[in-house]
């Protein structure tokens, strides 16, 4: 199990396009990705997960994935929160 | 057999195409148990399977016809088809409950949007709603065997039939195929109207029953010039109205040649007349028809089009493309005039009993000054860029107008503080739509810049008429001399403190209103693009010496609005 911390410094947390490109990289591959906040953890491929957590700006994030290429995985999504300007 | 529908002639112009129907299918289906949970997983799969190839096929499509903005809303239902969480739940639903696929769908689809909709403090959230509803809409329709309407995949000529038509419907339409429209309800002030004249498409609303009149595929000729739809056309018919396109077309090339000549009438007097725009991207338009200004910007169009509060930069970027595509030409540009018929998803305001006699335009901006003071920045910051000149909606009295002057001001000094550039010689003006204004013109004539009267509001105002309500639509008259006197009243206020007035209504490009406002010294005719050419040319053919006695026995002597019909009718005839 591979798992990463991140502060959300979006103005507009995780919504709309951004949160778009998270599930899209998550999609890509095999592991189970989940994306913890506020005590609550849903499948960081479902779109519809992750946009009804209501993560905003300032929040804390954590994304664990269990499976062969789970390290691939963290790293791809580490990459795209700082393309897409959510975490630094 | 040959029917004539009669509707309301929203947009001039003649097409003749095949009926395209965009009405909404019966998705009703009855809840049932279930003993083969495998076999209604997999009907449900296949279902989902089907939408999903569609959805790609009208997103490749919008994409090249539309654009990948309109495009990228098929890509977000395309992901909730893709949802572990969405279909997972329903199978899940179907496994647990053993009921039908349908009702699992409705169900699962249910929970979502209410989880959604709940979020109201955030705008985005509530709107991917419509999103699953959408994309359950299809599935549903999948399950059923039934057809949805697809408008993004039209691929021939076709006259689109509706009830009504949505912004979001219209976004979806392909330009090249669709012809026309024609719908059962709404005015020549309807969105659909509105957008079908800045289309040049022809158009026809208010029919009340042509969704139920006319069948699929079925020939339409549609005459936007008279306000009709003929149905199943004789080849007479066909011919009559190809002569009436010819002569239509042959007329748009006359006043074509007027597009680059300033307005002048036959006495050699100048007058401007400029056009009415909701957004930058209008601005074609305008100088295709050779506008002398933008008369009314309505900004709301940006506020309707936006999923949250547009911020300072983004109206900025809208305002600066408008004032410096009109190249030193004046941009009048109304501030926000939300409230009345017009709403946004994420400034929810009170339910009143009187939406057009509450809080709306000037006394939200008023009342929300974060809000008015973010555009005012925006508009300040694009007045280096050309002529911009700002008018208030709904000014009632002269204190409205000082606190949003002031607030102007203030605005002002802290930028001009900052370093940014911004011009001297911006003018602030104000709507004439409220009759409490109307009457106290030469009041405020001495601190405001300019008057732009707006008549749709002016008439439904002074004779107490919703202009919405189909029961007392007899009331909208322009030619009362009622609204007359008061149109006057205001023109000469203006004059008699060296301001100049305007009109940005419906009223300002109408055949019999033009000689009137003409005899009375109105300086400037704002009205939608399309309208530039035919009004440029009417004028030209006028002269002012005469009108103004027009004018006077309008005033004076008539009595109704008929009256003042045929005296403009019999002079312009004559």
């Amino acid at each position: 199990m591979e798992k990463k911390e991140f502060h959300i410094i979006a103005e507009t947390g995780i919504h709309a396009r951004p949160a778009t490109m998270l599930v899209q990289t998550a999609s890509k591959f095999s592991s189970d990705i989940n994306i913890d906040f506020n005590g609550k953890s849903v499948n960081l491929k479902s779109i519809m997960g992750v946009m009804s957590l209501g993560v905003g700006q300032g929040s804390d994030v954590t994304i664990s994935a269990d499976g062969d290429d789970a390290a691939d995985a963290v790293a791809a999504i580490a990459e795209t929160m700082t393309k897409e300007g959510l975490a630094e | 057999m040959v029917k004539t529908i009669k509707g309301i002639a929203a947009s001039d112009g003649i097409a003749t195409a095949e009926a395209y129907l965009l009405v909404q299918p019966d998705l009703s289906f009855d809840k049932k148990s279930i003993s083969d949970a495998d076999a209604e997983i997999s009907r449900l799969q296949d279902a989902i399977s089907t939408s999903d190839d569609e959805l790609t096929k009208i997103r490749d499509t919008a994409k090249e016809s539309l654009g990948e903005e309109e495009a990228q809303v098929f890509d977000a239902h395309k992901m909730i088809l893709a949802d572990p969480e969405f279909t997972g739940a329903v199978e899940q639903q179907i496994k647990d409950q053993s009921v039908n696929a349908e009702q699992a769908l409705s169900d699962v689809s249910n929970n979502f949007i209410s989880i959604f909709e709940g979020m109201t403090d955030n705008a985005y959230m509530q709107e991917r709603a419509a999103d699953v509803r959408d994309v359950t809409k299809r599935v549903m329709a999948h399950l059923l065997g039934v057809a949805l309407p697809n408008p993004a995949l039209i691929d021939h000529e076709v006259i689109v039939v509706a009830h009504d038509l949505t912004p979001s419907d219209t976004a979806q339409l392909n330009k090249k195929y669709v012809k026309g429209f024609v719908t059962d309800i709404g005015g020549r002030t309807a969105h659909s109207a509105i957008m079908a004249r800045s289309l040049e498409l022809p158009a026809v609303v208010g029919t009340d029953s042509i969704t139920t009149d006319a069948t699929e595929g079925q020939t339409i000729i549609l005459d936007g010039l008279n306000g009709a739809a003929i149905l199943d056309p004789s080849d007479e018919d066909i011919k009559h109205y190809q002569k009436l396109a010819k002569d239509f077309a042959d007329q748009k090339a006359e006043w074509e040649k007027l597009k680059n000549e300033a307005t002048v009438t036959a006495d050699g007097k100048h007058f401007d007349i400029a056009a009415n725009i909701g957004t930058p991207d209008d601005l074609q338009g305008v100088i295709d028809n050779g506008a002398e200004g933008i008369g009314l910007y309505r900004t709301e169009f940006l506020y309707m089009q936006s999923e949250e509060l547009p911020s300072e930069d983004d109206q900025f970027e809208a305002y600066k493309k408008v004032v410096e595509g009109m190249n030193g030409k004046p941009v009048v540009v109304r501030t926000m005039d939300i409230g009345g018929d017009k709403h946004l998803s994420y400034l929810p305001l009170p339910e009143e009993m009187n939406p057009f006699l509450g809080y709306r335009a000037i006394r939200i901006s008023l009342d929300r000054q974060e809000i008015f003071r973010t555009q005012l920045r925006a508009l300040l910051r694009a007045s280096a860029f050309g002529k911009l000149r700002i008018m208030f909606p709904m000014i009632g009295t002269l204190q409205e107008f000082r606190d949003a002057k002031k607030v102007f001001e203030e605005e002002k000094v802290k930028l001009v503080e900052k370093g940014v550039k911004v011009s001297d010689e911006i003018q602030l003006g104000m709507m004439m739509e409220v009759p409490a204004a109307a009457i106290l013109a030469d009041q405020f004539a001495k601190e405001v810049d300019f008057f732009s009267i707006g008549t749709n509001d002016l008439i439904q105002y002074t004779m107490a008429a919703d202009r919405g309500n189909e029961h007392v639509s007899y009331l909208y008259q322009p030619y009362n001399p009622s609204i007359l006197r008061l149109v006057k009243h205001v023109i000469e206020s203006a004059h008699k403190e060296g301001k100049w007035a305007g009109m940005c209504g419906e009223a300002a490009g109408d055949n019999i209103m033009v000689p009137l406002l003409l005899g009375m010294g109105l300086d400037e005719y704002s009205m939608s693009a399309t309208s530039v050419l035919r009004v440029r040319s009417l004028m030209k053919k006028l002269s002012t010496a005469d009108l103004k006695e027009l004018a006077e026995r309008a005033v004076n002597e008539s009595i109704t609005n008929e009256d003042n019909k045929k005296l403009v009718e019999s002079y312009i005839n004559k």
